[in-house]
């Protein structure tokens, strides 16, 4: 076991080492863009984000072009603020609509952006004044049960 | 008398919690007289790539075959299970997350603490008895620097490197079962995986766990090695030592990162 | 060189009272039956044991007070050569003996060749430079680990039984080299055995020990004149005497009366 045997082979395991965790980090992780490339923040208040979590993917036409940066409530109109860390190769217009959608019935909750035709783009800081809230299943379900309960009563 | 027996097993008790706490505090000070015997350890790198040999090298076949077929298992065991959900598209992201979260820094490490753990208490243990390591002091060679703190560093960052090849092998092998076995979509396994796992929590997290692993079976096992007693069954009982100890080290280490780690996410 | 020592407590005494002068340039044996503290002695030479009465001189410095640094460099000047030779099964018996050059001295790799080769032609092993403590015989192992002792030229060289489990021509061997490496290369040497024979030939003089007090000192002269039971009964080799064949039981018969019953 000379030196240069021994320093080839730990060379080779640091190498392969390192690089089992990059691909850790590419591949299974989601080191995508979104962390590499610049970005900029978009905010948008909403009633109920419902289950949307942190990191969730901001997605416009099912790509994503952003993630879910920080959700707080606002003392005073009691509304979630969420902030978006958006891509900067991706620009929207002040009328875009941002909905809190679920991917599939059981999936992950995700915000939802669909452009409108304002020729005016959201710039760094910028907000999103037209929101969707969550869909909430009990209160659609109570609206549901509500509405049968009136229109049997009317009747 | 029953009394005499009594207080007897009373004492023995006794005395020997005060050995286990008089042991854990000589092993505080050793950790720190390592730490301290350390930077010799580093301006002498070879010293220590030696030990990244041993403690590493030779431990990735036993590392990446046991990856593999841990993956693959995951894969058969988890479709089974997720398919009764109608879930069968999430395999990517449940053995990714079982992967990086827990299994590849834990039985990365347990098997770390069998091959490499005990490796390093028998070939210190032995140097002690063969007065290697008496030799050395009289010679004014300090063998903390020379033959401890080097394999301790060994350990420490052979440890991740082994988690993350556990890991990759494991998603490799779960990727076999499930896509090309099975017929899970390779879009949707992949996608799904990357969807669900994020670099911040879940594989910075599972590099902390090995690290802190590497660090817990490296300090045993050299100072079981250290420790030993200079006979042939002094050797054995402290080999027994650094696997018995760095396991339950790992797998107690285990839950207390994971509740600090992972106890957020769920509410996020 | 004055080495004087007194004893030292522990819970259990191991070295009671001990006076013991070793002249710089003699070779001076240390002979005692197994477990009576010999091994002890070096330790406390060496500073591995600080003892708890009495003082260790090594060289008019006392070993107990020293800092670390000032305890390393005195071991620098001593060479120890423990049982069986302690040698490190990692190395080659080449890289064994240039150990202490490359630790302790700057010395660039062609003037350590040289000087590895030269301690180990003192010793008549340059031919086995290459192999592995595991390939050596335990005689070779022995005077590997000599050279290695002496290695960087040191004033005192301790020796801890290094005639113990050799066949009859290492015996001599050994012996010889033990001399005439100290006449040669002027140094002191402490041998702490319990071969009478060997050491008898090659000793300056002797001291006694026996359950840690000194029993008797003198030449090899005086020791084969002595009259005194312990020496006799250790130079002759006799079963019984001062030191017992029996350990300590209760007696015979009764022991026997007990079980037949």
């Amino acid at each position: 076991m000379n030196k240069a045997t021994i320093d080839l082979w730990v060379g080779i395991f640091v190498t392969i080492g390192l690089g089992a965790i990059v691909f850790l980090a590419l591949k299974v992780g989601n080191l995508t863009s979104i962390e590499t490339k610049p970005t900029y923040r978009l905010e948008a208040s909403f009633d109920n984000i419902g289950g949307l979590k942190l990191r969730a993917p901001v997605k416009a036409a099912g790509v994503i072009v952003g993630r879910v940066e920080s959700v707080k409530l606002d003392n005073k109109t009691y509304e979630a603020v969420v902030s978006l860390r958006m891509d900067n190769g991706y620009q929207f217009s002040k009328d875009t609509i941002a909905s809190i959608l679920t991917s599939g019935l059981l999936g992950e909750v995700y915000i939802g952006l669909e452009a409108g035709g304002d020729p005016v783009m959201l710039a760094d800081g910028g907000r999103i004044s037209k929101t969707q809230s969550a869909v909430v299943l009990e209160k659609l379900i109570g609206q549901f049960l509500f509405d049968k309960a009136s229109s049997g009563s009317a009747k | 008398m029953p009394s005499s027996s009594l207080a007897r097993g009373v004492r023995r008790i006794g005395a020997g919690t005060i050995r286990a706490v008089s042991r854990a505090g000589f092993a505080a000070r050793f950790f720190l007289l390592v730490l301290r015997h350390s930077p010799s350890a580093f301006h002498r790198l070879q010293l220590t790539a030696r030990e990244i040999y041993f403690a590493g090298v030779l431990s990735l076949v036993v590392i990446m075959v046991s990856g593999l077929f841990v993956g693959m298992v995951l894969g058969l065991q988890g479709y089974d299970a997720l398919n009764k959900y109608g879930a069968g598209d999430s395999l990517g992201i449940f053995v990714g997350l079982s992967l990086v979260r827990e299994l590849g820094p834990v039985v990365a490490g347990l098997l770390f603490a069998s091959r490499a753990g005990s490796a390093i208490t028998a070939e210190i243990g032995l140097m002690k008895t063969t007065e290697q390591l008496s030799a050395m002091e009289m010679m004014a060679v300090d063998p903390l620097a020379r033959i401890v703190a080097p394999r301790f560093w060994g350990g420490v960052i052979a440890m991740p490197l082994l988690a993350a090849l556990f890991s990759v092998m494991g998603v490799f092998g779960a990727y076999l079962v499930g896509v090309r076995l099975i017929g899970v979509d390779n879009g949707t396994f992949w996608g799904n995986m990357q969807a669900g796992i994020g670099f911040w929590p879940d594989v910075t997290n599972g590099i902390i766990k090995s690290i802190v692993f590497g660090i817990a079976v490296s300090l045993i096992a050299v100072f079981e090695g250290y420790d030993a007693n200079p006979t042939a069954e002094g050797v054995s009982a402290a080999t027994t030592r650094t696997v018995v100890g760095g396991s339950l080290a790992i797998l107690a280490l285990d839950f207390v990162l994971t509740v600090f780690m992972f106890r957020g996410l769920g509410s996020g | 060189m004055t080495d004087v020592t007194f004893g030292y407590d522990r819970r259990r005494p191991v070295l009671r009272g001990i006076n013991m002068t070793i002249p710089r340039g003699k070779v001076v044996a240390i002979m005692g039956g197994s477990g009576c503290g010999k091994t002890t002695m070096l330790r406390l030479i060496g500073g591995q044991l600080r003892q708890q009465t009495g003082k260790v001189l090594v060289d008019g410095q006392p070993v107990k007070e020293l800092s670390r640094d000032g305890l390393y460099a005195l071991r620098r000047r001593i060479g120890m050569l423990f049982q069986f030779g302690a040698l490190f099964t990692d190395m080659t018996v080449y890289e064994n003996v240039a150990f202490p050059m490359r630790e302790h001295t700057d010395l660039d790799e062609t003037l350590i060749r040289d000087l590895v080769l030269m301690k180990l032609n003192a010793v008549g092993l340059r031919g086995a430079a290459q192999l592995r403590p595991a390939e050596l015989s335990g005689g070779m192992a022995r005077r590997v680990a000599l050279a290695r002792a002496i290695a960087l030229d040191p004033m005192l060289v301790m020796y801890d039984e290094p005639f113990a489990g050799l066949d009859p021509i290492s015996l001599g061997v050994v012996g010889q080299l033990i001399r005439t490496l100290n006449d040669a290369l002027g140094i002191t040497s402490v041998v702490v055995t319990h071969d009478v024979y060997e050491s008898l030939k090659i000793v300056d003089y002797l001291y006694f020990v026996s359950e840690g007090r000194i029993i008797s000192q003198g030449t090899p002269e005086d020791v084969r004149k002595s009259t005194d039971p312990f020496v006799r009964q250790f130079v002759d080799g006799a079963p019984d005497g001062p030191v017992p064949f029996h350990y300590p039981a209760r007696p015979y018969a009764d022991e026997l009366a007990v079980r037949a019953l």
